[in-house]
């Protein structure tokens, strides 16, 4: 059957016939760079699209319809202009800093990509620590903020900053333990075996009630993280114009947004991962028939409808709920996220040690 | 409480007060150096005056007039308490201290009439540019650039 | 209000160790127009702010004394843009006081029900705005959408959506549209069955209350104090709807609950609101049925002259109380006109509501006075 693990296999061959083992590689890892920075693209422009249709539809109105076939092209004509913008930077503006911040929180996004298996064995590196590495470099993405909210020498964008640290290295910790307990639940940090415990069903609904709550708890803290509404304080519109992106412009603002929804598709694939079991399909069981017929949608298809329906709930919040005012996000996590996930991390424990899961 | 007893009172408190009771609301006029006392007795007397919905000034060319405007929101009664300036040292006190939303009211009359409230918490202009020159509702202000005479 | 090198000067001396000056406006997303506020913050908390008006300063007190009475009326509908026509009733109503005009009842009649009907649109558009300063993008379009069917209704009868200019003193322009009490029932069941859809996507919601409870809380006697009228002050107790106390055309004929919540704070604010737009609905309910028949104006002469004197009306606008003084001198033109605008009182109690608290706070306490720029600056 024609699959993208079919693809990959028969290029590699081919490289390793032509060419001596170091070309190989290396031509490799140029086709999976541009391979990744296309898909950035087409990511993006298709998020932004996504996003204004849905909040199109949540607000009764119609969203862009004007450019392309009702509105496909829209984000494509938005990038054009930005690209023709002049990226400014502000005399005052520590130049160097302010220059380098969009493309640290570009690269930090770009860095997660690495582990993330989009369909059966397509992955870039099945490494052995994927869950940790994924933790690792997704905090990263906080020092490219800062450098940005500091290096503009502007108000706004110092406190956006500041609100942005505050609240990402604070749900650091509830989307770490979240992701824990799927660790537990598996005995390994490989993402690829992650995905294949779920090979009799996801562990959303084989982990019981401590996978229900790991898995709200990961949507809430995977939401702050990625500095989208309700939890959207670094931005907040209304309070610092546009937080720690107030002084950016043209091309230079396009990446900030762009890893922005980036981010968010790379923390809800990770969340399909983890809790929908990636691109495994639906499995229930014994049931022979059924599972064989899902066997049939292709992995990619699984992987990327769960990833997308994840998205969507993560825009949904977005046009449904008022912003929450700092204090009050942080009590949030300290509060009440952090302490349920540590119980939630010992019943899970509990659990796995006694093989009570599926 | 009718007219005649506010008159009582007030008369009580300060004998040189005038009346008028031609408009729809009881005048009362008095000289600018008594109006501190006026004031604190509209507020924390028997009248119970605790709401200062109007405060404004009038120029009649010849002198500027303060006009305070009050009501109780208990009592129901109004009052209008009118204090004449001379327009060269205009000074009357403030009551930012009775009504607290005199504090804006009485800067907007500083720099439109330049009123000077003695004891203001914060004399600054508040709608016109700091540099203006100039008192643009005195009848005798003059801005060639910006007015057009009908 | 600096000078370019005035500004540059300014922040190279910060002040205080650990304080941060922060200019709000003159553009900013939640001022909502030109205002620009001087905040003063340590870390997150404020400590002090400091209105700076006049940018969109027109000095309409001083256009008006070369009106004459019939053209100052207009003037007002640029003054809070968004109660104009209340605006223009508080005018005509002096006018038609001083020179004792008589007034048509059918006039009258459509007057409130147009005011009522203005009311409802401004606290839409409100409820919209406030929303968004809290974050919420999506209750706008949902409080547009009923807003959209007023201004269709204004459209027709007044031939404006937003500056009507539909009073002439002593009666209306022209007599209203002829789908007019339709139109205005269609509206009426619409609102009714729509208005659930915010109290389940704004007031129900847990982060809306936790944002609006508690916060930038105004005592009764503060809001006397300050001068606060309309619903900043009924939500702290004081009653001051002028529809009430001293009745103006038919609003003496109708019946209709003044709304006062005792708490105080952004929540009671936004519910005082709330239930006005449904008192608001009543009154138009009461009132669209018996249109009587007859002028839609009284007999006035071409030039008005108001008699020597002073006059003072006061309207409820949908932002409280405004105050319109005239003092005449018996000539075509007023001498003197004072406007005592809502907003600008309400905003002198912003200081007072949002020191101590946090930036998110401002928003939501800013966004519950319903400030309107225009109305301020005059």
């Amino acid at each position: 059957m024609f699959s993208l693990e079919g693809i990959t296999t028969a290029v590699q061959d081919w490289l390793f016939i032509k060419f001596n083992p170091t070309l190989a590689l290396a031509m490799e890892c140029i086709i999976v760079i541009l391979l990744a920075i296309t898909l950035f693209a087409g990511l993006g422009l298709v998020l932004v699209l996504m996003e204004r249709k849905v909040a199109a539809r949540i607000q009764i109105r119609l969203g862009p319809n004007r450019v392309g076939p009702g509105g496909m092209f829209q984000t494509v004509a938005d990038t054009l202009k930005l690209i023709m913008k002049e990226g400014l930077t502000p005399d005052s503006a520590d130049k160097f800093l302010f220059n380098l911040a969009p493309f640290i929180v570009m690269m930090v996004a770009m860095l997660l990509l690495a582990p993330i298996a989009f369909a059966k064995n397509f992955q870039i590196w099945d490494i052995n620590i994927g869950v940790l590495y994924i933790s690792a470099i997704s905090s990263l993405s906080v020092i490219g903020i800062l450098m940005a909210g500091w290096a503009s020498n502007n108000k706004y964008s110092l406190l956006g900053a500041m609100r942005s640290g505050a609240q990402i290295v604070s749900y650091e910790l509830s989307a770490g333990l979240a992701v824990l307990t799927i660790v537990v639940l598996t005995g390994s940090l490989q993402l690829s075996e992650i995905i294949a415990a779920q090979q009799n069903g996801w562990w959303i609904f084989k982990g019981h009630i401590p996978a229900v709550i790991a898995f709200v708890i990961f949507i809430i803290a995977v939401t702050a993280e990625t500095n989208r509404a309700p939890f959207d304080l670094a931005e907040a519109e209304s309070e610092l114009t546009a937080g720690f992106h107030t002084e950016y412009s043209g091309m230079k603002f396009a990446l900030f947004f762009l890893a922005e929804y980036i981010n968010i598709f790379i923390v809800c694939a990770i969340g399909a991962t983890l809790f929908l079991g990636g691109w495994m399909p639906l499995h229930i069981g014994s049931w022979e028939a059924f599972n064989h017929i899902m066997d049939y949608i292709p992995s990619s298809v699984w992987f990327m409808g769960k990833t997308f329906f994840l998205i969507f709930v993560i825009m949904w919040f977005r046009w449904t709920f008022p912003r929450l005012r700092i204090d009050q996000l942080l009590n949030l996590e300290w509060k009440y996220l952090l302490p349920i996930s540590l119980l939630n991390l010992l019943l899970v424990a509990v659990i796995a040690i006694l093989g009570w899961h599926f | 409480m009718s007219n005649e007893e506010i008159k009582e009172i007030i008369s009580s408190t300060l004998p040189s007060a005038t009346y008028d009771e031609t408009g729809e609301w009881l005048n009362i006029a008095i000289d600018s150096k008594d109006w501190k006392k006026i004031a604190t007795e509209c507020r924390n007397g028997v009248l119970k005056m605790d709401f200062l919905f109007c405060l404004t000034c009038i120029d009649w060319k010849s002198h500027l007039t303060m006009l305070y405007h009050l009501t109780s929101t208990k009592l129901r009664h109004n009052i209008v308490v009118k204090a004449n300036l001379d327009p060269a040292i205009a000074e009357i006190e403030s009551v930012c201290a009775i009504w607290r939303t005199a504090e804006f009211h009485e800067r907007e009359v500083f720099e439109m009439f330049g009123v000077n409230f003695l004891n203001h918490p914060d004399l600054r202009k508040l709608i016109l540019e700091d540099d203006f020159k100039g008192f643009p509702l005195r009848k005798d202000f003059e801005d060639p650039i910006n007015m057009i005479k009908l | 209000m600096y000078n370019q090198t005035e500004i540059i000067k300014d922040t190279t001396n910060l002040g205080p160790e650990g304080e941060l000056i922060i200019n709000m406006g003159p553009q900013h997303p939640a001022t909502h127009g030109v205002l620009h506020l001087v905040v003063t913050l340590n870390g997150e908390t404020i400590k002090k702010i400091e209105p700076h008006l006049g940018y969109i300063h027109r000095s309409i007190e001083k256009m008006c004394e070369s009106l004459t009475y019939r053209q100052f009326i207009y003037v007002t509908s640029r003054m809070d843009y968004l109660s104009s026509h209340i605006n223009n009733l508080g005018c005509a109503l002096l006018i038609e006081k001083g020179m004792q005009i008589e007034v048509p009842e059918r006039a009258k009649y459509i007057r409130v029900i147009l005011s009522e009907l203005t009311r409802i649109a401004s606290h839409e558009l409100w409820l919209g705005a406030m929303a968004m300063d809290l974050g919420a993008f999506t209750p706008f379009f949902y409080t547009f959408r009923e807003r959209e069917m007023i201004t269709e209704i204004m459209e027709e009868t007044c031939g404006a959506r937003l500056t009507m200019n539909y009073i002439v003193p002593g009666g209306l322009m022209y007599d209203i549209h002829p789908d007019f009490q339709k139109k205005v029932k269609a509206f009426i069941k619409q609102f009714k069955e729509k208005v659930t859809e915010f109290e389940d996507l704004v007031t129900n919601n847990i982060i809306f209350q936790s944002r609006t409870k508690g916060i930038g809380i105004l005592t009764a006697e503060d809001a006397i104090s300050f001068g606060c009228t309309g619903p900043v002050a009924r939500a702290s107790g004081v009653s001051c709807d002028i529809r009430k106390l001293y009745p103006y055309d038919v609003y003496d004929k109708v019946e209709f609950d003044e709304v006062i919540e005792t708490a105080g704070d952004s929540f009671a604010r936004y519910i005082v609101r709330v239930k006005e737009m449904n008192q608001s609905i009543r009154i138009i309910e009461q009132l669209i049925d018996c249109i009587p028949e007859g002028d839609f104006v009284g007999k006035t002469k071409n030039v008005l002259k108001l008699p020597k004197g002073e006059f003072y009306t006061r309207v409820e606008t949908a932002r409280g109380e405004l105050g319109v003084f005239v003092v005449s001198e018996g000539g075509a033109n007023p001498y003197r006109i004072k406007f005592r605008s809502p907003g600008f009182s309400n905003l002198s109690a912003l200081n007072h509501m949002a020191a101590g608290s946090k930036i998110g706070d401002l928003m939501a306490t800013m966004g519950t006075l319903d400030l309107v720029i225009p109305d301020i600056d005059r």
